[in-house]
């Protein structure tokens, strides 16, 4: 195991500007859109007021409950220590890290599942179902992005393959269009959104803020899919400005995708992940070649 | 207390501290009596003797009938003489009784048709796997060191017969049946630890064989990941608490085989790091698996006995009215669904790790087993996560899903069974965080099985090193969790504090009013997408009565999920077995005299046969 100190700062960095992100998405949608959209630290205000706020809990709910809203973060900011930026060391690394930091992600997912099942709604038991669902499909073709990530030998084409492959899952894992909207009014199509309906203060700020560093991570994880194929940033400052601009394209991406495809159905949507697991399959057999 | 419990945590206590000594000294203890205890055998006699202390305990109370206990302690003992026997004929002994002591626990009494037809189920399966090891072991017997064709027929035989014990796919159609017949804490003891000695007799037979080939390894590996995926979809399918767990023993016997079949296929590529890491995964698992399981089984009958219930869609809101279960049954769900800060990760983490270290290694012949062992295990991992957010969720949290009765309160399990069940789910947390400091232990095990393989002991000490350094950065990361979490429950409670909290508001129900606990999400809708998404494979039948008219009666849905094995296989297979052994039904007329005049033939032309 190698401890590099330096991390801390790409970590602060992550605390920092994680909540940027999902802004960025949103005027990148509001203009594809053609409207003005929400200021662009809107996830900043949310966060703020939220952990302002007093708490309600329903009678049904237990410990579990609020467990899951402090698990949640704490496994983010844990796994934050093991992903590095592209070009330099994570604050941890060791063989095999990545699967670590797979898992770390579970594991904030099963204490939300768990949680919207403690609140005995139906709505949220339906959320925490298609969660279950979809992030098991989800979880081989990620590993095996995350070994083909780390193979290096692999040329052109497996690159791009990794990336689309890449793509596919963290949408999904992130719940954004194709595979969930946030943005509708109707609980009942909801997935990620509809899990968290019964959180409320600080609870819900600690739930949103710990869903905008996942999605910092997963960006951590494009940036490195696309870059370091094509070229290995030298010096603090070059990694860290080619490092920023990724993660605005990334966001831009996201955005566009959220702009130009509708949600899937939801009986697609096992089957556009297996797809992600298809690519994986033949990156693989391009790697071996 | 009574004195079965006594004299079996007192044995087992006793029994563990020269276990362990032969497990830290590597110094074996030998028996003229065909007794060897080596690193492998001392590994397997801790996992009995630990678990097997905690299932005693977790009893003490509750279980009254001598005959139990005195059958639970035959099958202690059994188990413990299994692993320690060198010489085959004392070993079929232990094992043969070990079959006859569970057989007789699962049959609980015979009181209940249910338990009787899974006895017998459990009482053919194990003699069919008795059967394919006798004749593994007079293969081997006949033809010491023999290759080729016999050595081939023996493994296979050795898989089928072990693998039937250890609940390997297709053969596992017993281990549904009978688990979740027996009381909580026999069938914590049977699916957490006897179906291990499987797994013990398996590398047991490889060893005699002499190696194994590469094909083994791959056919190892082949058996695992269907154990492991089908075991965990067909686990998703069930509504019977227990059977949900006996389905996961499959699943985690399948993961312990890919860690085994990674370890022979490393062996025979000469690849040193995949061939340590597959096995000592594996090993470890078993460890892991007989922790957690016996942890989860115990909740599930401490559930049982409190409730008379094991239906989960009956359940809910248990963690109110049984608090430590729930909390000790919700670290087994995390460490067996594979998820950080718990064992289960840390052995599922060694098979990852031989796997990205071949990788890193740049051995690209053996690319392609590290994809199909990485992959299968994150679907089994993923899979299972979501089969016990469903289990803890449904029985554990929400609001009791029938209501309850009142003459017969629901209330917390005994203290001793909250001691039993807090030492395994403590161990699931000291296992994992002292792992780093303790997978070394693993190298004995493992070089009894590779003696004679080409790898020594120093060998497998390196490889072990070198993955404890990555364990060492897990075990940090785990500690962080913890403190990150601990650090979160902090600020929310200092943000909280001189607010208004309400703590007694209903659910949101997204407007409709007057929710009703009937109103939930049950076990069966949570694993509907996934089922039918598998429903090829588990074939799950359902039968719906719609809501017809104006004025609509009651209407009715139910699912049954059978077992492809069974229902393609065993059923047709055994039910033209009875059609055709039926016409030998002449011979059995009932008639004493007729029997002797049977045997007296037999013996006279055995004479014939000895003395011509």
């Amino acid at each position: 195991m190698k401890l590099e100190l330096a991390g801390t700062i790409d970590v602060l960095i992550a605390f920092l500007l994680a909540p940027l992100l999902p802004g960025i998405i949103n005027r990148v949608k509001a203009v594809c859109g053609g409207r003005r959209g929400q200021p662009l630290l809107q996830c900043y205000h949310d966060v703020i007021k939220l952990l302002k706020k007093g708490a309600v809990y329903s009678r049904t709910t237990s410990h579990v409950l609020r467990a899951g809203a402090v698990i949640a973060p704490a496994a983010m900011v844990a796994a934050l220590l093991l992903l590095p930026v592209p070009g330099r060391r994570a604050v941890m690394s060791f063989t095999g890290d990545v699967v670590l930091w797979a898992y770390l992600l579970g594991v904030a997912r099963f204490f939300t599942m768990a949680a919207a099942l403690d609140t005995g709604s139906s709505f949220e038991g339906m959320g925490a179902s298609r969660e279950a669902f979809f992030s098991a499909l989800c979880e081989p073709v990620l590993l095996l992005v995350l070994l083909l990530m780390g193979m290096h030998s692999s040329g052109g084409p497996v690159a791009a393959l990794v990336a689309v492959a890449l793509i596919i899952v963290l949408l999904s894992e992130n719940s954004r269009i194709p595979f969930d909207d946030p943005n509708t009014h109707l609980e009942l199509t909801m997935i990620h959104e509809v899990m968290v309906l019964d959180h409320g203060g600080p609870d819900f700020g600690f739930i949103t803020y710990a869903a905008a560093l996942k999605l910092w991570m997963y960006g951590m994880l494009f940036s490195a899919a696309a870059v370091l194929p094509v070229f290995r940033p030298e010096g603090w400052l070059p990694q860290t400005g080619v490092f920023l601009a990724s993660m605005v394209v990334f966001a831009v991406i996201v955005g566009m995708v959220e702009s130009l495809m509708a949600r899937l159905r939801l009986t697609r949507v096992p089957q556009a992940i297996l797809a992600g697991g298809a690519l994986c399959v033949l990156a693989i057999a391009f790697a071996l070649r | 207390m009574p004195i079965g419990a006594i004299v079996a945590i007192a044995g087992c206590i006793a029994g563990i501290i020269p276990a362990l000594h032969v497990l830290v000294s590597a110094l074996p203890v030998k028996h003229p009596a065909g007794i060897l205890v080596d690193q492998l055998s001392a590994f397997f006699l801790f996992i009995i003797l630990f678990v097997s202390a905690l299932c005693a305990l977790f009893a003490a109370r509750t279980e009254k009938r001598p005959v139990t206990w005195f059958f639970f302690n035959l099958l202690v003992a059994s188990m413990a003489l299994t692993v320690c026997a060198s010489d085959t004929i004392l070993f079929l002994i232990s094992w043969e009784t070990m079959s006859l002591a569970s057989f007789v626990l699962v049959i609980d009494g015979g009181a209940r048709k249910a338990s009787r037809d899974a006895g017998w189920i459990y009482f053919v399966a194990t003699h069919i796997g008795t059967a394919f090891i006798i004749i593994m072991f007079m293969g081997l017997g006949a033809f010491p060191g023999a290759n080729g064709g016999f050595a081939t027929v023996a493994l296979v035989c050795a898989l089928i017969g072990f693998g039937t014990k250890a609940g390997m796919m297709p053969f596992h159609v017993w281990l549904p049946e009978a688990h979740p017949a027996a009381p909580g804490f026999v069938s914590a003891l049977m699916s957490g630890v006897m179906i291990k000695t499987g797994i013990y007799g398996l590398l047991r037979a490889v060893t005699l064989a002499g190696g194994a080939p590469e094909w083994f390894g791959w056919l190892l590996i082949v058996a695992g990941l269907v154990s492991g995926v089908f075991g965990v979809v067909y686990a998703l399918a069930q509504h019977d608490l227990k059977r949900l767990l006996a389905y996961h023993s499959v699943e985690n016997i399948g993961i312990i085989l890919l860690g085994l079949g990674t370890g022979f296929v490393g062996l025979s590529r000469g690849n040193t790091a995949l061939a340590v890491l597959g096995l000592a995964g594996g090993l470890f698992h078993v460890l892991n698996h007989a922790v957690f399981k016996g942890l989860l089984f115990l909740g599930a009958g401490a559930v049982h006995h409190a409730t008379g219930t094991r239906e989960m869609d009956a359940l809910g809101g248990l963690i109110k009215k049984m608090p430590w279960t729930a909390f000790t049954f919700l670290v087994g769900a995390v460490a067996i669904s594979g998820l950080p800060p718990l064992n289960g990760f840390a052995s599922e983490f060694m098979i990852y790790f031989g796997s990205f270290g071949v990788l890193r290694g740049g051995d690209m012949s053996l690319a392609g087993i590290a994809a199909v062992s990485v992959a299968g295990l994150a679907l089994i991992g993923g899979l299972a996560a979501a089969c016990f957010a469903k289990a803890f969720g449904i029985v554990f949290l929400g609001e009791p899903r029938t209501k309850q009765d009142q003459a017969r309160p629901v209330t917390e399990a005994p203290p001793e069974a909250v001691l039993a069940m807090a030492v395994l789910a403590a161990s699931c947390v000291l296992i994992a965080l002292l792992a780093p400091l303790g997978i070394h232990l693993l190298a004995g095990p493992v070089s009894v099985v590779f003696a004679g393989g080409g790898i020594d002991i120093a060998q497998t000490k390196a490889e072990l090193a070198r993955a404890a350094g990555a364990y060492t950065g897990v075990a940090g990361i785990f500690a962080l969790l913890l403190i990150f979490t601990a650090l979160a429950a902090l600020l929310r409670h200092v943000l909280l504090r001189g607010r208004r909290v309400e703590h007694s508001a209903v659910t949101w129900d997204c407007g409709y009013h007057l929710p009703s606990p009937r109103m939930q999400y049950t076990a069966s809708s949570f694993a509907q997408p996934l089922v039918s998404f598998f429903r090829t494979v588990t074939g799950t039948l359902r039968a719906y009565e719609r809501p017809t008219g104006y004025f609509p009666g009651l209407s009715r849905f139910s699912t049954r999920t059978g077992d492809l094995a069974w229902d393609k296989f065993f059923a047709p297979v055994f039910s033209a077995a009875a059609a055709q052994l039926g016409r030998l039904r002449f011979l059995q007329q009932g008639g004493i005299h007729l029997y002797v005049f049977m045997i007296m033939l037999a013996l006279v032309a055995l004479l014939i046969r000895v003395f011509w």
